[in-house]
Order: C-alpha cells, then sequence, then structure tokens
C-alpha cells in the first residue's frame, strides 16, 4: 500500500459560436456631448467581463482610452438583439459588432474633426489618449471632447455607428454530416501530476500546467482570471462533481454546497498557465472564444495521470476513490 | 499567467492602445463591495411570492389538481395552472425551427420527471407561498418510468414524451446525426490494431453562485418589465412572449449583470410564468430558485455516453475512428438535440483521421431535463477521445505525447465534417507542454508547425 505518483496529458480544440441561427449579435455606439462613448447591447454579462471588454474594443477601434467608454448590457428596450452569452461567443460576436460600430462612429468623428481643422478625414489619425491629429504635422490637432461640443451643437451630426455579426446559418447535410457549425478554433494542451493513495483511492492532483492557444489575449489578466477558473472546473469534473452519485438513480442528488462535492481552498492544484496567441481571422483583433475551452483538457489528463500512477482506467466520470479501488481490486483479482 | 509571444509573431500585430493591455474591470469594485445590483435587488412594493407544487413521480398521470385548500391560505393572491397559460406547450428552439413543441410550462395531465412544475402559487410573502402549495392536491397514477439511455432505446420501452413518438429526438437525418468521411470500414480493415471502449458520465449541476430567477414588474401600461438573470435577454423575450400569446411590445427584459451562468440560464423557465401572475394578479412577481431548486430542478450537464473504436497503424497514424455518441436529454429538449449535434461536428478531435463514421443521438428518459452547460456537447466527448488517445498511444508502445504529434490537425486538413482546418494551433500547445511539463518529445515533433507549409 503506497502513495503512487502519475501524469497524464491531453490535447484538444474547441469551437467558438454556435452559428444554429445564424448566430447573430447586433451593437450601437454613439457619442455624449462631451466626447464620452456608448455602447448599447442587448448582450448579458456573466461574470467573465463582458463589460469590460467591450469597452476595450470600442476604445482601441474609437481612439480612446477605455475609461471613456461606457457600456450598457441587456436592456430589450435599449439595446439591439444578441443571440446570447454562451458557446464561448460573448468576446468574438459581440466584439465583432462593436468594432464595426465603433468604425461608423469613428468615421463620423474624423468628418466633423476634419470639417473644424479644414483637412481631408483621411489625413487624420488618433491619438489613443483623446485627440485627433493631422497625419505627419501633429501640432495641428483637436481634442475629441471639442469635436463632440462640435458636431452636437454646432454641425448637427450624430457620432454613432451600427454594428452586426451574422454568419449565414449552416444546415447539416443529412447523409454526410458536411457543416459549419463554427468559425474558428481555441486550442489547449495540458499535463496533470497526480498522487494516488491505492489504499484508499484518493486523488490529489498536485500541478496542473495548461497551454491555451485562444487567438488574442483582449485583457491577460481578465484571461487568466477565466483560464485559472476554468482549469479548477476541469478538475472538480474530473474528480468531484455529479448530481447523481449513484447514476442512473436519481437518490442522494446533491440540495447544497455540503452535499455536492467540489474542490476546496485546500485541494487545489498548483496550476500554471502559458498563453499562445495565433489571432483568427475572423475575430475582434484577432481573439477566439477561450470561455469553454479552457475547463475540458484537465478532465482526461487526470484521468491518463491516474492511469499512469496505479494502472487501472476509470471511464466513468467522476474518478470517485470508490471507482479506484473497485478497479484495484477487479485487477488484484 | 505568461504569455508566449515567440509562437506566431509574424501573423501578430502588437503594440495597441488599449487592447492587451491588462486593464481592471470597470465593474470590480462593485462586485467586491457588495454594491452592484443583480435581480433579486429589486424590490417594488406589494410584490408577491411565487412556489411551484412539483412533481414528486418520476412519471405519473394527472388525474386530478384540488387547489381549493391553498386558495383559502392566507396571503395567497392566485394560484395557476395549466389552463391559465395560454401556449402552455413550448420548446426553447421553436424559436429557428427547431421543434416539435414537447414541454409544458404546468404540467398538463401528466409529468415526466420528478420535480416537474405542475400548479403555481402567488402569495403575498414566501412563506406564505411555501405553506399553501403544501396544500395543493394532486392525485397522480404512477407510471412505469425509464431512467438509463440504453433501456429507453430497446423495443417495449414506456415512452417518456409522446411528442417525439419515440425515446430520441429525430433529426432530418434519421434517428441520430451522421458524419459520414472516408470508409471506416475499410479503414478497420487496413489497420493493425483495433481498440473498442465505452466512456460514460453522469450529469453535472452548473453551481453558479447567484440562483435562477426574476422579478417582475408591471409598468402600468399594459406592459411588463422582468429582472432577469438569463443569459439570452431576446431568447427569453420571444419565448415567453410565444408562451404568453403577447405581443414582444409588451415586454421589456432588464438584466446583464449575473452572477454566474455556466450555460445554466439559458433555458426559458421561471420568466414566463412570473410574468403570466404579474399580468393576473397587477402585481409585482418575484420567483426566484432556492439553493435546493437549483441543485434539483434547473437543468444539469447530461450525462452522456460515448462508444469509440479506433483503428491504428504501427507507425502511430489513426486510420479509422467510429464514434456513437448518446446525449440523455432527460424528459424534454431544452437545448438538447443542438448539443448532441454539436458533438457530432466535434468528433473526431482535433486530429486528421481519412476514415470517419459518427452518430450521435439525443435520447428521452424519465430524468431531469438536462441542457446547456460549459463546453456543452463537446467535455465529456474530450474526455472519451483523449483517455481513448492515452490508450492508443500506450497500445502500441508509443509516448502519448508524441503519438498525438502524428495525428494532430494542420491547415488545410480537411475535417470530418467537411471544413478545411483554418487556424491551428494544436502542435504548439504540444510543443509548449513538452517545454512547461519537461516531458520530451523528439527533435522531429518540436521542429513541426500547424502551418500549411511548415515542417
Amino acid at each position: 500500500m503506497a502513495i503512487r505518483r502519475g501524469r497524464g496529458v491531453a490535447a484538444i480544440n474547441y469551437p467558438t459560436g454556435m452559428n444554429l441561427g445564424g448566430d447573430p449579435t447586433q451593437a450601437l455606439v454613439h457619442s455624449t456631448p462631451t466626447g464620452n462613448f456608448m455602447v448599447t447591447l442587448s448582450s448579458v454579462d456573466l461574470g467573465q467581463g463582458m463589460k469590460q471588454i467591450m469597452a476595450q474594443i470600442c476604445a482601441e477601434t474609437i481612439g480612446v482610452p477605455t475609461d471613456r467608454v461606457v457600456v450598457d448590457t441587456a436592456d430589450t428596450d435599449t439595446g439591439p438583439h444578441c443571440m446570447g452569452t454562451f458557446a464561448s461567443r460573448g468576446t468574438h460576436r459581440a466584439g465583432n459588432a462593436v468594432i464595426q460600430a465603433a468604425k461608423e462612429a469613428r468615421q463620423v468623428m474624423l468628418e466633423v474633426a476634419a470639417e473644424e481643422l479644414e483637412v481631408n478625414a483621411s489625413d487624420l489619425e488618433t491619438d489613443g489618449q483623446g485627440n485627433i491629429l493631422v497625419k505627419g504635422a501633429p501640432q495641428k490637432s483637436i481634442s475629441i471632447f471639442d469635436v463632440a461640443l462640435s458636431a452636437h451643437f454646432k454641425r448637427g451630426r450624430s457620432i454613432s455607428g451600427r454594428g452586426m455579426f451574422l454568419i449565414p446559418r449552416s444546415y447539416p447535410e443529412k447523409e454526410t454530416g458536411a457543416m459549419k457549425p463554427s468559425t474558428c478554433y481555441a486550442h489547449a494542451c495540458t499535463v496533470a501530476e497526480v498522487e494516488v493513495d491505492d489504499e484508499t483511492g484518493e486523488v490529489t492532483v498536485l500541478t496542473v500546467k495548461n497551454v491555451f492557444e485562444i487567438g488574442r489575449a483582449l485583457n491577460p489578466k481578465m484571461v487568466e482570471q477565466q483560464l485559472v477558473g476554468g482549469s479548477w472546473m476541469g478538475i472538480s469534473h474530473a474528480l468531484y462533481e455529479t448530481t447523481e452519485p449513484y447514476y442512473p438513480n436519481r437518490d442522494h442528488g446533491g440540495t447544497d454546497f455540503n452535499q455536492y462535492l467540489m474542490p476546496g481552498p485546500g485541494d487545489l492544484a498548483e496550476t500554471e498557465i502559458i498563453v499562445l496567441e495565433r489571432p483568427s481571422a475572423d475575430g475582434p483583433y484577432g481573439a477566439k472564444g477561450p470561455g469553454e475551452m479552457c475547463a475540458n483538457p484537465q478532465i482526461p489528463a487526470v484521468a491518463n495521470a491516474v492511469f499512469d500512477a496505479v494502472g487501472v482506467r476509470i471511464d466513468t466520470l467522476p474518478i470517485t476513490p470508490e471507482r479506484i479501488l473497485r478497479a484495484l481490486k477487479a485487477q488484484a483479482n | 499567467m505568461e504569455l508566449r509571444k515567440n509562437y506566431f509573431a509574424d501573423v501578430r500585430k502588437d503594440g495597441l492602445h488599449e487592447i492587451g493591455q491588462p486593464r481592471p474591470r470597470s465593474d470590480s469594485p462593485g462586485h467586491v463591495t457588495g454594491k452592484t445590483a443583480f435581480f433579486a435587488d429589486r424590490n417594488f412594493p406589494g410584490m408577491l411570492h411565487l412556489k411551484m407544487v412539483r412533481s414528486p413521480h418520476h412519471h405519473a398521470r394527472i388525474r386530478s389538481i384540488d387547489t381549493s385548500e391553498a386558495e383559502k391560505h392566507p396571503g395567497v393572491v392566485k394560484v395557476l395552472t395549466a389552463k391559465d397559460v395560454p401556449h402552455n406547450l413550448y420548446t426553447i428552439l421553436i424559436l429557428i425551427q427547431i421543434g416539435p413543441e414537447d414541454e409544458t410550462v404546468l404540467a398538463d395531465g401528466k409529468v415526466r420527471w420528478r420535480g416537474e412544475a405542475v400548479v403555481a402559487v402567488l402569495a403575498e410573502t414566501e412563506r406564505a407561498a411555501q405553506e399553501a402549495a403544501a396544500k395543493v392536491k394532486v392525485d397522480y397514477e404512477v407510471l412505469p418510468a425509464v431512467f438509463d439511455m440504453e433501456e429507453a432505446l430497446k423495443p417495449g420501452a414506456p415512452i417518456v414524451n409522446e411528442y417525439h413518438g419515440q425515446n430520441y429526438y429525430l433529426y432530418d437525418s434519421g434517428a441520430c446525426r451522421k458524419v459520414r468521411f472516408g470508409d471506416v470500414e475499410a479503414g478497420f480493415a487496413q489497420a493493425d490494431h483495433v481498440l473498442e471502449q465505452s466512456y460514460q458520465s453522469s450529469p453535472i449541476e452548473h453551481a453558479p453562485t447567484e440562483t435562477t430567477g426574476c422579478v417582475v414588474a408591471p409598468e402600468g401600461n399594459d406592459r411588463f418589465t422582468c429582472h432577469t438573470n438569463t443569459q439570452a435577454m431576446f431568447f427569453t423575450l420571444d419565448n415567453t412572449s410565444i408562451i404568453l400569446q403577447m405581443p414582444g411590445s409588451k415586454l421589456h427584459f432588464v438584466g446583464g449583470t449575473v452572477g454566474g451562468g455556466f450555460g445554466g440560464k439559458v433555458d426559458v423557465i421561471v420568466e414566463p410564468i412570473a410574468i403570466l401572475g404579474a399580468k393576473l394578479t397587477g402585481r409585482p412577481v418575484c420567483f426566484v430558485y432556492s439553493r435546493e431548486e437549483e441543485m434539483q430542478i434547473s437543468s444539469p450537464r447530461a450525462a452522456e455516453k460515448v462508444v469509440i473504436k479506433d483503428g491504428i497503424m504501427m507507425d502511430g497514424r489513426i486510420v479509422a475512428r467510429k464514434v456513437t455518441g448518446y446525449t440523455d436529454a432527460g424528459a424534454y429538449s431544452r437545448h438538447s438535440p443542438y448539443g448532441a449535434q454539436k458533438g457530432a461536428g466535434h468528433y473526431p478531435g482535433p486530429y486528421t483521421i481519412p476514415n470517419v463514421w459518427i452518430d450521435t443521438y439525443c435520447v428521452y428518459t424519465n430524468r431531469t431535463p438536462s441542457s446547456a452547460m460549459r463546453g456543452f456537447g463537446v467535455t465529456i466527448g474530450d474526455f472519451a477521445l483523449e483517455v481513448q488517445m492515452d490508450k492508443l498511444a500506450r497500445l502500441i508502445g508509443m509516448d502519448p505525447l508524441e503519438f498525438r504529434f502524428i495525428n494532430a490537425y494542420r491547415d488545410g486538413d480537411m475535417k470530418a465534417h467537411r471544413q478545411p482546418t483554418e487556424g491551428a494551433a494544436l502542435i504548439e500547445c504540444m510543443q509548449e507542454a513538452s517545454r512547461a511539463a519537461n516531458w520530451p518529445v523528439a527533435e522531429k515533433y518540436m521542429a513541426m508547425s500547424s502551418y500549411k507549409n511548415g515542417a
């Protein structure tokens, strides 16, 4: 009887979006009289940070600092249509819609600035700090604040734009299953290291080394929060979670967090996150959707590590101590 | 977290102003100080509380419902049954023409899972609603139930859901969604080894911090504002419009800040009945799941069974893969027909295999209806595929990581569902994992690339 160590690897890909009904999301962008920008959506922020990411995407596209952008999410009276926040689609679909809307608003903004500066709009650029400059002659400039005042009070222009992301709906071909269910794919590879107590069947995940390829990390800190949380969920799925411990029997289903098991702080593995970026052709600034992909590779990596440690295969989730002990007993016989 | 910028540096434009910057989240101060407003922070004068009477049986005919005692209970304002719901039979994906309608808002004549909503009680307080709900008398005739997908698919199994006619979802391709690529039997005939294995999972709960719910307030002009934590605003609005036979212009949904969802808040369950309650009483209505309801009643991740048969060569190439996937939808469709189909598109994983045969089934049982969850249709499949990959590598005495390099898809490779691979990066992820985990692989694998013209 001993504590045995093992490691396992798993590699996966994950589709961004669902393309069930064309997967549409729309966005509206407009400026206030003082040159701040409002993004209006009906997309939902689930806690993953959709509002912050949409603000950064809008700010980058218009050429202002992020704190000049306010995002209004999820009011069906004011926000245009969004399919919803799921299928790793939030940043990708809504982000593309925001870029399109922000580009249109930026164009109006530059046209007003061009009239004020008496130059062509195509000769103007933004400095990202809230100013519009003449290319090659940066001393000739106007603040976005003044441009907005001019548009609203002098020139009667609305600095606003409309954005839409829509791809044609894919209908699977009946006989071959030919279909285009999504646009881009995120990728991951995880190596998990575990200790298995072959007397109690208990598994301790020592380390998980996760490599994620996500197109672009639009906000690296928020990417990190998503990827660390997802990695924890993957380990939780692998070893702990089930609503019906005697599946398919319905008895003894959990009713609260005392009965529904998940790893607590003492069970956390040492988690290493490495991010690669291969920009997707159709993603907002190259981003793909990492939201779901990041919780998947840990499950098989842990399962493979358990085999490496004690030489038994557990092909039923979750990998409980009971299942490991039964498998060890069967193997001994 | 470390960003490894050396990969794909030639196709990436860095140096943007706002993108790529680790800016703090604008909403985090509100979250950590408890000042962010969630739907349940809305409190309206005269607000009623809604509690559900739920089926104690997995499968039963409803002989009669007696609400008279409940209606007399102090504080009770209204008791709703199936006949009060204008379009009681619905299915969520009908908006994109995926039917048939197969689920009732309030049970009508039959219950098909334990926990199914039968009667809604609206009262002045949560406690009064709860006490009155306990006084509703439902006379059930218990019917045989089926809990196991294989049992459900056998001839003679009890029919779970009459609206389907059989215990599986009927796709345009038949009993399952099919993918056919190459000639899988020829692949098996050619293979040095063939390995067939089965994998299984049980349901998983989303466990969001904030439970499912909504607060509805009449606007006073025949419109209703619904403060909700749905993940999909217009999905919910449009379905509610159908169920209540109300023009969408009478419905106003407000949400946007949700305390975790993970896919558990895409079903349209609480909003229609709460809005109906507000319409029929003229008062605000609050319907929030208790933690117990969240764990027992809300849709979990589906239980799945995956059978994988692979043919491989001694040099490590997978030459044929046959996958049969079964998704336990529980008693109603919700999003499950789509989840099973998504699985079909995802197999055979990120690998280039010349001969592929896939069937995925969406199966009905008398269990809690399952629906979307993070990794919908894919998570359990990835578990099965990647454990299978480990077994295959060991079968031919090959390093499991090197085995994956041999089969990894690259740009331009044709996938089984007939889409050419674009933007692949599996090889690079594995190269970096090899370094990070100190799991060395042969130099030729470290020299590979996902690019079309790469080594």
